[in-house]
């Protein structure tokens, strides 16, 4: 390399755009949920994993960037081993790199706090979590982060363009939408209609053998007590059967839901 | 030592998640014997802080900023939650109420702790039950910090008055700057929200098309519901995303859920199990919403809607 050539190497280096995709690992959708050790774990025979689908939408979305822009993409998850296949498919789906934190977290702050460890060491300029995994739904990592980082965050993130450094953001609220203007660095919370259904990338034969190549690394965990920690587990009761009503009798079913129900 | 609520409110008055949280708030502090706290934004309207048990509210005056600001509410709350040296924070499950949690929780070294369905079962520490797995099952999670924030789950504690004369505080609205700013707010104005309704009406793919959904808008019209959809119905495009309801798009935990040709997936059910009441109306005998609906008709939504829509237009007038 030539010191020109080096030159420009370094003014690419430094104008690309780092992206941090946070992922979790979750039952797929269609888990039976059970317990297992008197209720105090999720028994995890038979429940295949997939990527958290919110934290898909905004993988899909970095990955975009990175195609458009030319920005790097990283993802990292906290968690054992078990966790690796879906990093190999990030990376097959597109990821340039692989972050494992060894750890089983047993709540979201604890993810959350080894997350800010690893970005206070590298900068990113955008991060990405999911609204909420589908696993425990505390919608809670994306905001502790970004507070613990002293960044901007915006949550249920249904679009996201970037120019320069100039960011237009959409949060989806109920009953609308908020539009907002933001800057880099930022932390956001992805949602569908981030990216639409129909964008999702299914990895190819060409993508998977590269993914094997692409580094997956793993980091120990820094020491950070969770603020929480889930005793026991419970199977919502088993409902009555459904009662059914004539195509006929629409004057049944109004009183059953008025009088019966009474939620009319 | 109090107990902390953020209660959301519109043009002056408080909404009804926040009256929940009052509620909850309420029965909190009086098993603790402590005070009820309120934290809110430009509230004018006193009556309802009264007739729901809230003893002092610190009401911020936003001085013409009518825009949501996260970075201003959460500092807000936490500046009043240690002012107050509260050890219970409640926020509502709202768009507004998770995005703050969390951030309000690392402002106050706080544990967050989101989709609370009940009372704490113990307060040192806070022990709480929640739904986990979107809804598929309950956990009892222990707080293992002094100071916690509690998400409370929409519709699932419910309105309790209990009269209180409050004292409002003025409390200063921090100046704060970020590179975060709130460009415009689009809302539907003349249709309730799902997050807001207590009766939701659901289409699926049974439906046959988008020129069909006035069967849905007519009916959810004369019930006063929200309109909403299932996941493939959002991504044909005959729907918008915001009415796409399950375990990947919007949760419901309404009254009423009227499910019209949806068959009742598994991730479907997860996101609208919430709701207290469920029908179903769907052709085939076998789809499994029937194993999940209290009430369900075995029938033709092209003509069950349509009737039932007219009677209970006839019943209102
Ligand atoms: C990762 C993942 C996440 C998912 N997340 C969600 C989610 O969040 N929400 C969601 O809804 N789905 C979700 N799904 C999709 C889900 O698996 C189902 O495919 C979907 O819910 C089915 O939608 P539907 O009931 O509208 O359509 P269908 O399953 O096609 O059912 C249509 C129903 O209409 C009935 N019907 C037909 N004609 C009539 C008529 N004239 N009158 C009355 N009834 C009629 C049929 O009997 C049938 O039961 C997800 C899937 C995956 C893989």
């Amino acid at each position: 390399m030539t010191p020109c050539h080096f030159f420009i190497y370094i003014r690419i280096k430094l104008d690309i755009m780092n992206i941090l995709v946070c992922i979790s690992n979750v039952p797929d959708t269609t888990s039976k949920i059970n317990f297992k050790e008197g209720n105090t774990a999720f028994d995890t025979q038979g429940v295949q994993f997939i990527i958290n689908p919110n934290d898909e939408f905004g993988l899909t979305r970095a990955i975009w960037l990175q195609q458009k822009e030319g920005a790097k993409v990283t993802v990292v998850t906290v968690g054992d081993a078990s966790c690796e296949p879906i990093l190999r498919k990030c990376l097959a789906i597109g990821a340039d790199q692989a972050l494992r934190i060894d750890l089983q977290p047993q709540d979201g702050f604890e993810v959350a706090a080894q997350l800010a460890a690893i970005c206070k060491k590298e900068h990113f300029d955008l991060i990405i979590t999911g609204r909420e995994s589908i696993d425990y739904n505390g919608g809670m990592v994306g905001g502790m982060l970004a507070t613990l980082m002293d960044m901007p965050y915006v949550a249920n993130c249904i679009q996201l363009d970037i120019a320069s450094n100039e960011v237009g953001v959409q949060r989806e609220i109920d009953g609308g939408k908020e539009v907002l203007n933001a800057k880099l660095p930022l932390v956001i919370g992805a949602q569908k209609g981030l990216v639409e259904e129909k964008d999702l990338i299914i990895p190819n034969m060409r993508g998977i053998m590269q993914a094997r190549q692409k580094p997956l690394d793993v980091i120990s965990p820094e020491e950070i007590s969770p603020a929480s920690k889930v005793l026991t587990f419970e199977k919502p009761s088993e409902k009555g059967p459904v009662k059914l009503v004539d195509a006929d009798d629409i004057d049944g079913l109004i009183d059953l839901l008025e009088n019966e129900a009474k939620v009319l | 030592m109090a107990v902390i609520v953020y209660i959301e409110s519109e043009n002056g008055s408080p909404k009804k998640a926040g009256l929940e949280v009052a509620s909850y708030g309420r029965a909190i502090a009086d098993a603790k014997g402590l005070p009820l706290v309120g934290v809110g934004f430009n509230v004018t309207q006193r009556e309802d802080l009264n007739a729901y048990g809230v003893d002092t509210f610190y009401n911020m005056d936003t001085l013409g900023e009518v825009n949501f600001d996260v970075n201003r509410y959460s500092e807000a709350i936490a500046q009043v939650v240690e002012k107050e040296k509260a050890s219970t924070v409640v926020v509502s499950s709202t768009s507004n109420g998770r995005y703050l949690g969390p951030i309000v929780a690392i402002k106050t070294n706080a544990a967050y702790l989101s989709n609370v369905v009940a009372l704490p079962t113990t307060y040192e520490p806070v022990q709480v039950k929640r739904t986990c797995f979107t809804n598929k099952a309950f956990n009892e999670t222990q707080s293992t910090k002094e100071r916690t924030v509690l998400s409370l789950s929409s519709n699932s504690f419910g309105l309790h008055k209990k009269q209180s004369t409050v004292t409002f505080m003025d409390g200063t609205y921090p100046s704060l700057s970020s590179t975060l700013q709130v460009k415009s707010v689009e809302k539907v104005t003349d249709k309730v929200s799902i997050a807001d309704a207590d009766i939701v009406v659901s289409g699926g793919r049974g439906l046959k098309g988008p020129e069909n959904w006035h069967l849905i808008e007519d009916l959810a019209e004369v019930l006063g519901a929200a309109t909403a959809c299932s996941k493939p119905v959002s991504d044909m495009g005959w729907r918008p995303h915001s009415e796409h309801v399950g375990q990947t798009g919007k949760p419901v935990a309404s009254n009423l859920y009227i499910a019209i040709g949806v068959s009742g997936a598994i991730q479907h059910l997860a996101g609208i199990n919430a709701s207290k009441v469920k029908v179903v109306i769907n052709t085939d005998p076998e789809a499994p919403f029937f194993k999940a609906a209290d009430y369900g008709i075995v029938g033709d939504a092209f003509e069950v809607v349509p009737k039932l829509t007219e009677k209970l237009k006839a019943r209102t007038q």
